[in-house]
């Protein structure tokens, strides 16, 4: 190699590194902007909104000194921007007040329900990519026709139905009818007691503990939920593989492959999809994260014990620490996995011009 | 009307060089509705929501019993019959006649949202495509985190604070869909803002209030309009979502959320109390979405197929 061409290629390393570093950064000025955003939006929600945080604390009997006191001692004589400064400061520790209900600290009760909302949108996630992908993969090579056709209509009903009532009629059908599938619960009661979960993830503990009755008691609960939010993430998956397929297979160095004498199979699954699968990463973390959002409506209908029950439960007993911290959990996680996969896009694919 | 009559209509609508401005409109609007009209789908679409305005608006005469007062005494949980063809719920209420009423109160929310998220989405977007800078910068760094939100979680908590009823139901699901708004304008915005006619308008010393209202705005409408329909599902499963829950409309409202809520607890027994709300928010949203597919299309040739 010539001087003249080492000097150019470090000279591309270092625009390379330039671009990574301008991407990082502009990913850490979005990142902290929107988690703000998203504190100030809960503190806005929690603060400002009902008439005084006081009066739903202690009802409308108490006597003027105490109500005083505990305004005090809420700190909302402070101003405002004091109050949120503080608000940050607390939420960033993790600190989100006790929960009315559980009289538990919201971040402890948090910390024992998520585990089980990872479970079920993981394994909903999985289902939908390992089944939309290669459906919208042939939806794209035959397109027109019949199997087309059949992955439009299970986009459309996808983006159309209630989840909440289609995991209602499948509890009819699959457990009531059919009884395919154990009723709405993460384990049967005889397991509650025998089985000591160690991460809180049910399948894997009990598989790891070699309690492959408790593994199949857990399967049973699971399936259905998780199969529900996997067709959501399946109507949205096949949907955007597709389109980014025909996209791949109208350029040219797929006619380049063909006039090699490339066999299809190794066109479409070598070449075209390969291609496609940067933004087909950002696609599943995006389901992903909407499927942990969904949560709130599929746990419900489930009796499911993760944070979207808890946030609901919450509700309907006015617990709003319990509802705000369970949103700007739930929040954050969506927030994080949004801007990483952003990030991911830009890093992986080298078309993203970047700054 | 003769052949010819119809064949020198389509000549004058299809003219290249139409002698007034309504010409040219009628002929556009031609045009786009030959292209959507080939789309079967996009017509079955239409159809729908036609159907839903026409339930909404004769619900009185179609409905055959009241949506909130039922026989309590004789009719509790009726199976289907031809007295009442999708059964009764626990208080004796007729179904079908409740979801011919639940129509209007899904129109209502449509309607609420789209009139007040896209003019804030609207406004936001030129005015930050227009004016550029600071402004573009800070307007656009405020749409990109409500973009990152969580909706329905965040509507949730809307909700729980302002209290459960459908009107905060409605202004918890606008505050949360207007970003998408801002961001389609603003690219509009920017693609013709620089144009000869801004800068003759400019020229003639219209003020920047009025360029944005009258010469950026309007050519925002309809890439506006599709992103409306094809969001009008989403409102309805949110809103819908909300009212399962219990923080939507509230009883005795016959909203289809709240009408499978109050089914759920029957459902191995009388699953037809939740059946039907749910099938009809099912064929509303499928409407809209092959309504706003079809409208992308015809208005939109750039998109293509995909």
């Amino acid at each position: 190699m010539s001087v003249a061409e080492n000097q150019a290629a470090a000279g591309r390393g270092s625009a390379r590194a330039v671009a990574i570093l301008s991407s990082l950064g502009r990913f850490l000025v979005v990142a902290v902007t929107t988690y703000l955003g998203l504190l100030a939006v809960t503190f806005f929600i929690g603060r400002v909104i009902p008439i005084d945080p006081v009066l739903a604390v202690l009802g409308d009997r108490a006597p003027t000194a105490v109500v005083e006191r505990t305004r005090r001692e809420m700190g909302l004589d402070l101003p405002w921007i004091e109050q949120f400064y503080l608000y940050v400061k607390a939420a960033l520790r993790g600190d989100f007040g006790t929960s009315v209900l559980t009289t538990n600290p919201v971040m402890s009760d948090i910390r024992r329900v998520f585990p089980a909302t990872i479970e079920l949108a993981t394994l909903g996630t999985l289902i939908g990519a390992v089944l939309g992908v290669p459906l919208g993969v042939l939806a794209a090579v035959k397109r027109g026709s019949l199997i087309d056709q059949i992955a439009r209509i299970i986009g459309l009903i996808g983006y159309s139905v209630p989840i909440f009532w289609l995991g209602l009629l499948g509890l009819v059908l699959f457990y009531a009818k059919l009884q395919w599938v154990a009723f709405p619960a993460r384990l049967d009661v005889v397991y509650e007691y025998t089985f000591t979960p160690i991460t809180g993830f049910y399948l894997l503990d009990s598989a790891m503990q070699g309690q492959w009755d408790v593994f199949y008691d857990a399967y049973r609960h699971i399936i259905l939920p998780a199969a529900l939010l996997g067709y959501f993430a399946l109507a949205y998956i096949s949907r955007m593989t597709r389109s980014f397929m025909l996209n791949e297979l109208a350029q040219e160095y797929i006619v380049a492959a063909r006039a090699k004498g490339l066999s299809e199979t190794r066109i479409i699954w070598g070449h075209a999809l390969r291609n496609a699968a940067v933004p087909m990463v950002t696609v599943i973390a995006l389901s992903y994260a909407s499927l942990l959002e969904g949560s709130v409506l599929t746990e419900t209908v489930f009796s499911w014990p993760g944070i979207g029950l808890y946030i609901t439960n919450s509700l309907t007993n006015a617990d709003m620490n319990a509802v705000l911290g369970g949103t700007i959990v739930i929040g954050s996680v969506f927030i994080a996995i949004n801007l990483l996969s952003d990030l991911l896009y830009r890093l992986l694919d080298p078309r993203t011009k970047v700054g | 009307m003769s052949a010819e009559a119809i064949q020198s209509r389509r000549e004058w609508l299809l003219s290249d060089r139409p002698a007034s401005r309504l010409q040219a409109k009628l002929g556009r609007a031609y045009v786009a509705w030959r292209r959507f009209s080939a789309n079967r789908l996009a017509l079955v679409g239409l159809l729908i929501i036609l159907a839903l305005v026409v339930v909404a608006a004769l619900a009185d005469v179609l409905a055959p019993y009241s949506p909130t007062v039922g026989d309590l005494k004789n009719a509790r949980l009726l199976a289907p019959s031809a007295a009442h063809w999708f059964g009764t719920d626990d208080l004796g209420r007729d179904i079908y006649s409740r979801i011919v009423y639940g129509s209007r109160w899904t129109l209502y929310v449509v309607i609420l949202v789209a009139i007040i998220a896209a003019p804030i989405g609207l406004l936001v977007g030129t005015v930050a495509g227009y004016a550029g800078g600071w402004t573009d910068t800070i307007l656009m760094r405020i749409t990109d985190i409500f973009l990152a939100f969580p909706k329905l979680v965040l509507a949730l908590a809307f909700v729980a604070a302002l209290g459960p009823g459908i009107e905060n139901a409605v202004l918890a699901i606008a505050i949360t869909s207007w970003p998408p708004y801002a961001r389609i304008a603003r690219a509009e915005t920017l693609t013709v803002r620089n144009s000869d006619y801004i800068k003759a308008v400019q020229l003639m010393g219209a003020s920047p209030f009025r360029i944005v209202l009258r010469h950026i705005m309007p050519l925002c409408i309809s890439s506006l309009i599709i992103r409306v329909t094809l969001d009008m599902a989403g409102i309805i499963l949110t809103a819908a979502g909300l009212g399962f829950l219990g923080l939507g409309a509230q009883p005795p409202l016959p909203e289809w959320g709240a009408m499978i809520a109050s089914g759920r607890r029957f459902i191995l027994d009388q699953w037809w109390v939740a059946a039907a709300p749910g099938a009809a928010i099912l064929i509303v949203s499928l409407g809209f979405n092959l309504l706003g597919d079809g409208l992308r299309d015809a208005l939109d040739p750039r998109s293509g197929d995909q």
